[in-house]
């Protein structure tokens, strides 16, 4: 992930897999969307989704799972080259968000982020504004999830 | 009684709520979801941009379709949701805070490739105790007509 300046419109970052199984499928579901679809196998395979299927928020809170997962890691290798780590800043919102397909018990989603445009913050000189597509790919290469994210990034000289 | 799409005009719909945010459960969230340090920790959340321990983002989406849930989803013939068209974190959630929902239906039409279905495109709204939004977003669910879950209901 990096500051600012190491960031490139269209850059791609492959972010990992993740296996959705019934077991946290179903644990998310009752905690946060209780639909009977989210719950159970029959009344998944009954519902427009054909299957017991992951709650749309459980697909986008894993996709930003790998995503901390992934930046943390190249946070831990600048540090170990003993280079300045980046620390990101918070998200003001997202557009576009889709959930294009159902994400079912047994599907494992790679996710992957590109940057769609950078920009300066005009109110807040020492972060950047990021755009990017974050997406999200099941087994059989179908894309299933995708959205376009925004985000405040530091700039590297930022009050140093 | 459930609802169907006939239930869903344009308009105000309905205020959910209050339900109170822990610590323990941003906690919980974060280590789990959105591990970030602003989410886990008041001395490098007290640095960084929020100020202070905030909850994930996604925390808040998941807390807002549950108060969803509870409020009419739950007795909706609801079919799912194709996505979010537009999302805003506007304020930070923090702990203690006491949230409510207002929900809003922006527009509700019959699906042309299923008419025994309609698009009802919500817009709610999360305010806390002092009536600050903290997060809003627009995002349409595909309900079921009445003629059709009635007809279900009578075979």
């Amino acid at each position: 992930m990096g500051f600012f300046e190491d960031m490139e419109v269209g850059q791609r970052r492959e972010l990992g897999s993740f296996t959705f199984t019934a077991e946290l499928i179903k644990k998310f579901a009752s905690k946060f969307d209780p639909q009977r679809f989210h719950l159970d196998e029959e009344e998944g395979r009954k519902s427009l989704f054909g299957g017991l299927a992951a709650s749309g928020w459980h697909v986008a809170a894993v996709c930003m799972k790998m995503m901390v997962a992934e930046g943390q890691h190249q946070a831990k290798e600048a540090a170990a080259r003993g280079e300045k780590v980046a620390v990101w800043g918070p998200s003001p919102g997202f557009r576009e968000l889709r959930w294009i397909k159902p994400v079912l018990a047994g599907d494992t989603i790679s996710f992957s982020s590109e940057v769609e445009s950078l920009r300066s913050s005009a109110s807040r000189p020492e972060w950047g504004i990021v755009q990017s597509r974050n997406t999200g790919t099941n087994q059989r290469g179908e894309l299933v999830y995708s959205f376009l994210a925004t985000g405040f990034v530091p700039r590297r000289n930022a009050g140093s | 009684m459930t609802l169907t799409f006939e239930d869903f005009p344009p308009g105000h719909f309905g205020t959910f709520g209050p339900r109170r945010i822990t610590r323990e459960e941003i906690i919980e969230f974060a280590a789990e979801f959105d591990p970030q340090p602003m989410h886990l920790d008041d001395e490098a959340a007290s640095r960084s941009m929020l100020k202070g321990l905030s909850a994930s983002g996604w925390h808040l989406c998941s807390i807002m379709m549950r108060m969803m849930f509870d409020g009419y989803i739950g007795r909706t013939a609801s079919l799912g949701s194709p996505g979010v068209n537009e999302l805003r974190w506007v304020a930070p959630v923090r702990p203690g805070d006491d949230l409510t929902l207002d929900v809003e239906v922006a527009e509700a039409r019959v699906s042309r490739s299923r008419p025994d279905t309609g698009i009802v495109t919500f817009k709610a709204i999360a305010r806390n105790a002092a009536g600050q939004v903290v997060c809003e977003w627009l995002s349409p669910i595909i309900v079921r007509r009445r003629a059709a879950v009635m007809a279900e209901q009578a075979s």
